[in-house]
């Protein structure tokens, strides 16, 4: 084990980091190893998790409701717009500077950096979806929250996953300078060198790289798993099914 | 060494004001540092320009390649989709140990989360463009190298630009962390003094307001270069 890591240089010193405890640069406290790691790491799924559900719960029925309406279109783009417009070191700064530390404020943060790319996928899911399907389904009778939770909901469930995915990644991204705010996440080895030193930064630095590939791997399957069978990729022309698998353009972290 | 030392001690009065002192939002410090903003925001503008440039040459060349060999378009999106979905502030550290502190380090990882949005644009623009047209200038006597340069790739400027314009604002927000690579911007500044207001404001700002400067820049360019668009509109 230790051989094969000696010739990875840096890097294996930084993969024995994130497995074993050893002394702080400056000395004294022990860091480090997969304890300290996982807690970290429960503290970093913890404000992402909470995040992304309240995000999703302000924003993805309000979206529906605009796009059912067919209202508020330059709300869907203009936050989309700003959203990418601004900084998340600038947004986090505001908060501290503005607000104050802790951990609602880091939370409060990730809300808003998630809400955007939800607000979009729901909305541009809703208006994508074919407008013959839904007068089919007016004129048979199907009343206005039919229509919403048996027709347009489903068509859209593959852009609105799309748009989960994005903010997934974004928010468990953006939680790694949580530790500005106080908050100890997966970022702390990284923003706090006089402690960590460079392996500390670089070790916890493949942990997050890591964790971020996997979440969008997860909500990547996700997104297929929620497609419905009418609208599987296989069925869909060559050129709308490129289209559709690839509308991610959102990333500020 | 002693005189610019003896400058920064003279810069940082900030908190002899007493409205900085006090940490409220200071119009009139603000006014009074302005000027050290300046260096940043230069710092920063190199940080966006540089990656975006280099990002576009790198997707044009692969959107040509993929244009010609249909099926290496599903690799590129993957593995620049992997890339895309790093958070910077890791890659930042990633690339230290090959490419040591500076703008190299910052500029190759934000090269790297410009591919992902460019070469998609391009290569929607490219199959958007109808069938027809393609046959008509083959018709004409074109070559495939022509059609590819004077109907396909002018046609698909609107959705070029689209992408560029994503990648411009994208990439202003991701330099402000540039400063965990030691490449300087804006972020500088903010991470100096991040509990005071006034810094905070203006700095955050500044990057704001520069997003939306280039992307004004980048909507009367693609004014300028696509005549026949504004003709229809």
């Amino acid at each position: 084990m230790s051989l094969p890591l000696a010739l990875l240089g840096d890097f294996g010193e930084a993969i024995k980091f994130i497995f074993q405890e050893r002394e702080s640069v400056s000395g004294g406290v022990q860091i480090g190893g997969i304890p300290e790691m996982a807690g970290f790491g429960l503290t970093h799924m913890h404000v992402s998790i909470v995040a992304i559900l309240i995000a999703a719960a302000l924003a993805i029925p309000l979206s529906l409701w605009l796009g059912h309406i067919g209202r508020g279109e330059f709300v869907a783009t203009a936050t989309s717009n700003v959203g990418r417009a601004v900084p998340s070191l600038a947004l986090l700064a505001f908060f501290i500077s503005f607000i104050g530390l802790g951990l609602n404020n880091v939370i409060a943060v990730l809300v808003l950096l998630a809400i955007p790319p939800l607000i979009t996928s729901t909305y541009v899911g809703i208006r994508q979806v074919d407008r013959d399907a839904v007068d089919a389904a007016r004129g048979q009778g199907m009343t206005g929250w039919e229509i919403v939770s048996k027709v347009e909901l489903p068509l859209a469930l593959p852009s609105i996953f799309g748009g989960l995915r994005t903010a997934a990644v974004m928010v468990v991204a953006t939680a790694t300078i949580a530790p500005l705010a106080n908050v100890q996440t997966l970022g702390t080895p990284i923003l706090t060198p006089q402690t960590y030193g460079f392996v500390g930064q670089l070790g916890a630095s493949i942990v997050v790289a890591l964790i971020t590939v996997a979440v969008d791997f997860v909500f990547a399957r996700l997104q297929r798993a929620v497609t419905p069978a009418g609208l599987k990729l296989s069925e869909m022309p060559a050129r709308r099914r490129f289209l559709f698998t690839t509308k991610r353009s959102f990333k500020p972290t | 060494m002693t005189v610019p030392l003896a400058q920064l001690q003279i810069q940082e009065p900030g908190g002899s004001d007493a409205c900085a002192a006090a940490n409220d939002f200071c119009p009139s410090w603000i006014v009074e540092n302005i000027d050290r903003y300046w260096s940043p925001l230069l710092e920063h503008v190199y940080l966006t320009l540089a990656p975006v440039v280099i990002g576009f040459a790198i997707s044009l060349a692969l959107a040509i390649l993929a244009h010609r060999r249909r099926w290496l378009t599903g690799p590129i999106i993957t593995v620049t989709g992997i890339f895309f979905a790093i958070p910077s502030v890791a890659a930042f550290f990633l690339l230290q140990p090959i490419t040591g502190l500076g703008y190299t380090t910052a500029i190759v990882a934000l090269v790297s989360y410009t591919l992902l949005i460019i070469f998609r644009n391009i290569t929607n623009g490219l199959r958007n463009v109808p069938a027809e047209t393609r046959d008509a200038a083959l018709g004409q006597g074109l070559t495939e190298r022509q059609v590819l340069f004077r109907v396909e790739l002018p046609m698909a400027v609107p959705e070029i630009m689209a992408g560029l314009r994503i990648a411009t604002s994208t990439t202003v927000g991701l330099a402000a962390l540039a400063v965990f690579a030691g490449a300087g911007g804006l972020g500088t500044e903010i991470l100096l003094d991040k509990r005071f207001k006034s810094n905070v404001a203006v700095a955050g700002g500044l990057a704001v307001l520069l997003a939306a400067l280039f992307d004004l820049l980048l909507l009367a360019l693609q004014r300028a270069i696509t005549p026949w668009q504004r003709a229809r509109a």
